[in-house]
């Protein structure tokens, strides 16, 4: 499955200081849809380079990050349950840098 | 590029006819991104009406770091200002602390403000008004204390520069975010002084310059969801000589909080308003500064204390519980005067 990530706020140094990937995921093994909650876990193995403790706190990620998928804020999709789709949009924007 | 929203969002209960964008942590309402815009910016309209922020007239000096809630609020002041008819000046006000790096790159952003807003800007820098760089401080002290240096120095070099403005205010883009953050900070130091202060919205009044908060009520998250809606144009990496590891716990804290029960932050506000100063506590006297003028409690304001030291090789007077200029003055005021809270400060841009 193709996705989009884009990292902002800041969030993008924890990633070489690229701001927009391509990537291309499949669902695990045995299961049928890829959720947000397996989308994070991949992008901590895959995309972040330095410091997750900066992106994800326990199994989501860090409070005070902000997910949207496709333009939508991903508390309106049910934040880890929110089923992913082909070509869909995921930006994670930090708020917590700098005013 | 463009994809639908996923077929479980549900419509804006504002028009009950677009997609609803974002879920307000103020509310909860689920709303879309025209009806966000508007409540958004009439909720900080209200404030600025129901709180008399600012007279027709008046010059304003909008504090501007290029980061998220300055660059939000100065596009958002110049956009009410010319909607409402509120016959303001507006300015952006910049302070360059000689930080390699970090400044430099977010000024940049703020000149690009300056063009895009049509805002004039004024930059002041720690070069011109002290002499020092924070590049030299820090070579100099290394980086244990380097903010309290900065923090007081910003706060001096803010007031200066919006003197050279001949402004009337000082708007700042604390957003109740960092309010609440402050009101724990200073609960957690027993900073009595402050803590009464740092909910008011305008603070200053009696001094040469008073301050503001439009964004006293306003979120974090909706200040990042409407620049990224808006693409307004920020810069967004952490100061490279800030550790913040004591604000940083609070800021969590609070970003915890928020999470479980987004009212939290609004409540944590309205707790460090209705907070009444037992009659025992000391409290500081407000005075002028001996050597330079500015306000001060102590003979000698905190800025020229640590300038001294700076000059005299000495860069730890003034630092936490040191025998200097002012220790004869503070056997008083210990406790309230902030002499001792101001060892554990962070980073000072959240402090005026």
């Amino acid at each position: 499955m193709q996705l989009t990530l884009e990292f902002g706020g800041g969030l993008e140094l924890l990633c070489d200081s690229v701001k927009s990937h391509n990537i291309n995921v499949d669902p695990q093994d045995g299961e049928e849809q890829l959720t947000m909650k397996n989308l994070l876990s991949w992008v901590r193995a895959n995309v972040i380079k330095e410091r997750p403790e900066m992106f994800m706190k326990g199994d989501s990620v860090r409070p005070g990050v902000l997910v949207l998928v496709n333009d939508t804020d991903w508390e309106l999709s049910g934040q880890l349950e929110t089923v992913l789709e082909e070509k869909d949009n995921v930006v994670f924007i930090s708020t917590l840098h700098g005013g | 590029m463009e994809k639908t929203a996923k077929p479980k969002s549900r419509l804006c209960t504002h028009c009950n006819e677009k997609r609803a964008a974002l879920k307000r942590p103020k509310t909860l309402e689920q709303i879309c991104r025209e009806c966000f815009y508007t409540v958004f910016e009439d909720e900080i309209h209200r404030v600025i009406v129901d709180n008399q922020l600012f007279k027709p007239g008046e010059r304003i000096a909008i504090g501007a770091s290029g980061g998220k809630d300055s660059t939000v609020l100065a596009y958002v002041m110049s956009e009410l200002n010319r909607r409402h008819n509120y016959g303001l000046d507006l300015f952006l006000l910049s302070v360059d602390e000689g930080i390699t790096g970090y400044r430099d790159d977010s000024l940049e952003t703020v000149k690009r403000n300056e063009i895009q807003y049509g805002l004039p800007l004024k930059v002041v820098s720690y070069s011109e008004l002290y002499g020092w760089t924070m590049d030299e401080i820090v070579k100099l002290i290394g980086l244990k204390n380097n903010c309290t240096f900065c923090g007081v120095f910003r706060r001096q070099a803010l007031d200066r520069g919006a003197a050279l403005l001949k402004v009337d205010k000082l708007v700042t883009g604390h957003n109740a975010d960092d309010i609440a953050e402050t009101v724990l900070l200073n609960i957690l130091r027993g900073d009595i002084a402050r803590l009464g202060r740092c909910t008011s919205i305008i603070t200053g009044e009696d001094g040469p310059i008073p301050r503001c908060k439009p964004f006293k009520y306003t979120y974090e998250k909706e200040i990042v969801m409407y620049a990224y809606f808006k693409k307004l144009d920020y810069f967004s990496t952490e100061c490279i000589y800030s550790p913040n590891a004591y604000r940083g716990f609070a800021r969590e804290f609070i970003k915890d909080l928020e999470r479980m029960r987004p009212r939290a932050i609004l409540d944590i506000i309205k707790s460090g308003e209705d907070f009444r100063i037992s009659t025992s506590t000391k409290m500081p006297e407000q005075g002028i500064c001996e050597r330079c003028g500015y306000i001060s409690s102590q003979k000698w304001c905190k800025a020229c204390v640590l300038l001294e030291g700076l000059n005299r090789g000495l860069p730890k007077l003034g630092i936490g519980r040191s025998r200097g200029i002012n220790s004869e003055h503070n056997t008083n005021t210990k406790q309230a005067n902030g002499t001792l809270s101001l060892q554990s400060k962070q980073c000072g841009s959240l402090d005026f």
